[in-house]
């Protein structure tokens, strides 16, 4: 588990080293949560409050998931899943980078392009569903075009942001010692824009997950998604759910792994950037 | 002049585009885009006569139903959480799982649980949606300023008045953001719950279009689900404007010095 | 003048029989402080910030407390307060223990833009404790208003306080607390983040309000001048882990002025021998008797 980061350290005042608190680490809490939260999902259906075949008890999830592990065939669909992912994600952001250092560079392009970036951007990218399937049917490229579409304006628009922040004062410097254009772009704007650019892939990465899931789930596209409806419908409710546990350890890992890219470029940053509210 | 100028770009880039596509479509019938007269044409007819009252009313309460919900819960929860050391540790991972789940993949386990039906749905949503608003109430009221709280304590301001007025307040800049996240993703469990498992509503509509190759129409609920999203988008916009005020204002007085 | 530490300045004693401030007999003291420990238990080891205070405040008197940087001047304020628990020792407000922040209590924080809360306007802030504490709408009106104008900030009271200077938006926090109309103000290095002319004016501003209102002042400060300046009494603190080193009544002239008082050779004494002072406590020196 990573620690988000703190932006309330308390400058000045000359507070003491971390205050220890009575009682068990943090971990440890964390732990008992887990065992908790699987402790009532265990009781549940044994009690008979749920239906075992609705929800079977979370031993029997597990040792389906353990079982999934030894399974190629499982391991090949966490590909699929991961390949749309990251091939999505990878489209999105060049495409979103470019045209966001293009338009941000350019107060006519902003103005120009302003209305219908923000007409656009809030259409949700299910809406293509249909689309999607006409186009490309239960193919890979039914996910990418879900996942492109959703990113791209996630990246984009922290770009924007990122181009809007660079420091007029950096990029003179730069102009009257004769930079040229293409060092201009590589000396001043991309070290400003970088840390907006990670926000964005980082928020990107998890949009990008749910539009990969979602559309292997309603459109077929293959990948943990389809796995997840196949067993549905054919009855497998514990093997369902063991898919289930996995697309949110995926997503887990994502996660972690999002923030930990995000801090080692940004090691030079003084701040790791939170999420731009606007 | 200046009114005009800024019209132009409101609505120059929009209109060029249309004319893009009204010339790409003029030429050749092409079988997946139909012209802009076909899809005004189509529009009417497939949503007033009837299925405005039929799916998209009952989609649109669903998502509000469930949206709602999610932000009350959501913030309700994380501040019995947040406001709590040891429950916080006690939660986090669990919460951080239920972040990280994709939340489509809720939508089979409700159908077992729930059955299909309309409290479905809106349980789809809220389960799906709550997340990015109750951690980032979490995030939001731990990471409260220590000196408001030293004030609000050295002022006996304390329970619920110190919620209402210090707590809830510091948190709102995270918490919008959270429910920002909680719309769109709620927009898109309304439309996949019904593609998934329905007979009506907006989102199973729009998939019959596209079963039975009623291109024109297809486009028309594509349309009106863009439509949904950017009336949402301007609605949040409204409301987060009223509510951050002081937080705007805040940032750039900062950012100006 | 030539002043050494050799030589006694006024009624300071020349030798302390123990390191502690100066005490009043049982029941004239407003405020007490006796004993007062404070160990933090940190992840590195105890902490000791606090090792042994006592001193009395009595009602009306404006002490200022200053000492070297991390001697503990803020675990003392914040202690006194009530915001955190003493682990030896006690403090009594009018003969009542301390246990959590008393009503007759009211605290300026040194970081005035995060004590001031951003989304509430200006004559809000002032006005939400005694809305907190259950004062009739009416009442509070007036006592908001009477507040600004003793602060000279009666024309702002719709803007928010990140719309002021720093120096305004202390007098908003000052207003507050004014306005809560406490007997005891604690004060916590309120004018370290504001420029030199508007800390000239703020520190004429809590004397008048201080002579005005006839409350009790307890004010927190690294400044040396500014301790002089301000009150009739200096609680000097040794360096961490912190005892009085010295408690000295400033026998300046009660009509203090910017210009003239401290232009007073008796106002170079004072500083002298505060400065050696705290010069002896930032290289460790300790009273005698020191535990």
């Amino acid at each position: 588990m990573t620690v988000v980061i703190d932006p309330t350290k308390a400058p000045g005042a000359p507070r003491p080293a971390r205050v220890r608190r009575p009682g068990p680490p943090r971990w440890v809490l964390g732990l008992v949560g887990v065992l908790v939260f699987l402790g009532a999902w265990e009781l549940l259906p044994v009690l008979g409050i749920v239906q075992a075949k609705y929800l079977p008890p979370a031993s029997e999830v597990i040792v389906a998931l353990v079982r999934d592990f030894g399974l190629t065939a499982f391991w090949v669909s966490v590909g699929e899943t991961l390949l749309a992912w990251a091939l999505g994600l990878l489209m999105a952001t060049v495409a979103a980078l470019v045209l966001g250092l293009l338009i941000g560079g350019s107060g006519f392009l902003r103005r120009f392009t302003n209305s219908t970036i923000e007409f656009l951007r809030p259409i949700p990218s299910v809406a293509l569903i249909p689309l999607a399937v006409l186009l490309y049917g239960v193919k890979i490229e039914s996910s990418l075009l879900l996942i492109v579409y959703a990113c791209f304006w996630q990246v984009l628009i922290q770009v924007l942001y990122g181009v809007a922040d660079v420091d007029n004062v950096a990029m003179q410097t730069a102009k009257s010692y004769g930079f040229s254009g293409w060092q201009r772009i590589k000396d001043v704007v991309f070290p400003t824009v970088l840390p907006y650019l990670m926000t964005g892939i980082r928020l990107g990465a998890a949009v990008a997950l749910i539009l990969a899931i979602t559309a292997e789930l309603i459109i077929g596209s293959p990948g943990l998604g389809r796995e997840i409806a196949l067993a549905q419908s054919g009855g497998a409710i514990s093997g369902m759910y063991a898919l289930i546990l996995a697309t949110g350890l995926l997503g887990m890992l994502i996660n972690v792994g999002m923030r930990t890219i995000e801090r080692r470029i940004l090691g030079w940053h003084p701040s790791v950037r939170g999420e731009v509210i606007a | 002049m200046k009114t005009l100028k800024s019209a132009g770009y409101l609505i120059l880039l929009p209109v060029l585009l249309v004319a893009l596509w009204w010339v790409g479509t003029s030429g050749e019938p092409n079988f997946f885009v139909p012209t802009p007269a076909q899809l005004v044409d189509t529009f009417g007819p497939t949503w007033f006569e009837g299925r405005i009252a039929t799916d998209v009313l009952p989609s649109i309460g669903r998502l509000v139903a469930g949206v709602l919900l999610a932000i009350v819960l959501g913030i309700v929860v994380g501040l019995l959480v947040g406001l709590n050391r040891t429950l916080r540790a006690l939660t986090e991972p669990v919460f951080e799982f239920f972040r990280a789940l994709p939340p489509p993949v809720l939508i089979p386990v409700l159908m077992l649980l729930i059955g299909v039906n309309d409290s479905m749905k809106v349980a789809v949503i809220v389960s799906g949606a709550i997340w990015p608003v109750l951690l980032n109430t979490i995030e939001g009221v731990r990471s409260i300023d220590p000196v408001q709280n030293e004030t609000s304590r050295s002022y006996g301001i304390s329970g619920f008045a110190r919620i209402r007025y210090q707590v809830l307040p510091s948190a709102t800049p995270i918490i919008m953001a959270g429910v920002r996240q909680c719309l769109s993703i709620g927009l898109i469990l309304m439309v996949i719950s019904e593609m998934f498992a329905s007979s009506s509503g907006l989102g199973f509509t729009i998939v019959q279009f596209q079963r039975s190759f009623a291109i024109p129409e297809m486009w028309s609920g594509i349309i009106v689900l863009g439509l949904i999203g950017v009336v949402m988008s301007f609605i949040f916009q409204w409301a987060e404007a009223r509510v951050l005020r002081w937080y705007h204002g805040l940032k750039e007085v900062e950012n100006a010095v | 003048m030539q002043s050494d530490a050799t030589t006694p300045v006024a009624a300071a004693p020349a030798v302390p029989p123990a390191p502690a401030g100066r005490t009043l007999p049982d029941g004239q003291a407003l405020l007490s402080v006796r004993g007062v420990k404070k160990v933090y238990h940190t992840d590195g080891g105890d902490i000791e910030a606090v090792r042994n205070l006592t001193f009395d405040l009595a009602r009306g008197e404006l002490a200022c407390l200053v000492g070297p940087s991390g001697s503990g001047k803020t675990t003392l304020l914040k202690v006194i307060a009530g915001l955190l628990g003493a682990t030896e020792g006690q403090v009594t407000l009018d003969g009542q223990k301390i246990t959590g922040p008393p009503k007759k209590m009211a605290v300026v924080f040194q970081e005035y833009g995060r004590s001031l809360f951003p989304w509430l306007r200006v004559a809000d802030n002032v006005e939400l404790p005694l809305k907190n504490a259950g004062v009739p709408k009416a009442e509070r009106k007036a006592r908001v208003n009477e507040a600004l104008e003793a602060v000279g900030l009666d024309a702002v009271p719709r803007s928010y306080p990140w719309q002021l200077s720093g120096g305004m938006q202390q007098r908003v926090a000052i207003a507050r607390a004014v306005a809560y109309q406490p007997e005891v103000l604690l004060m916590d290095e309120p004018f370290a983040a504001v420029d030199a002319q508007t800390r000239a004016d703020l520190e004429d501003l809590v004397r008048r309000l201080w002579k005005d209102l006839g409350m009790t002042v307890l004010f927190v400060t690294h400044d040396i001048d500014e301790s002089i300046y301000l009150g009739g009494r200096v609680i000097v603190l040794s360096s961490s882990p912190t005892v009085v080193q010295e408690d000295l009544v400033i026998d300046l002239p009660d009509e203090r002025d910017q210009l003239e008082t401290r232009s007073l050779p008796r106002f170079t004494e004072l500083r002298h021998h505060v400065y050696e002072q705290i010069q002896l406590a930032k290289r460790g020196h300790r009273p005698d008797g020191a535990p």
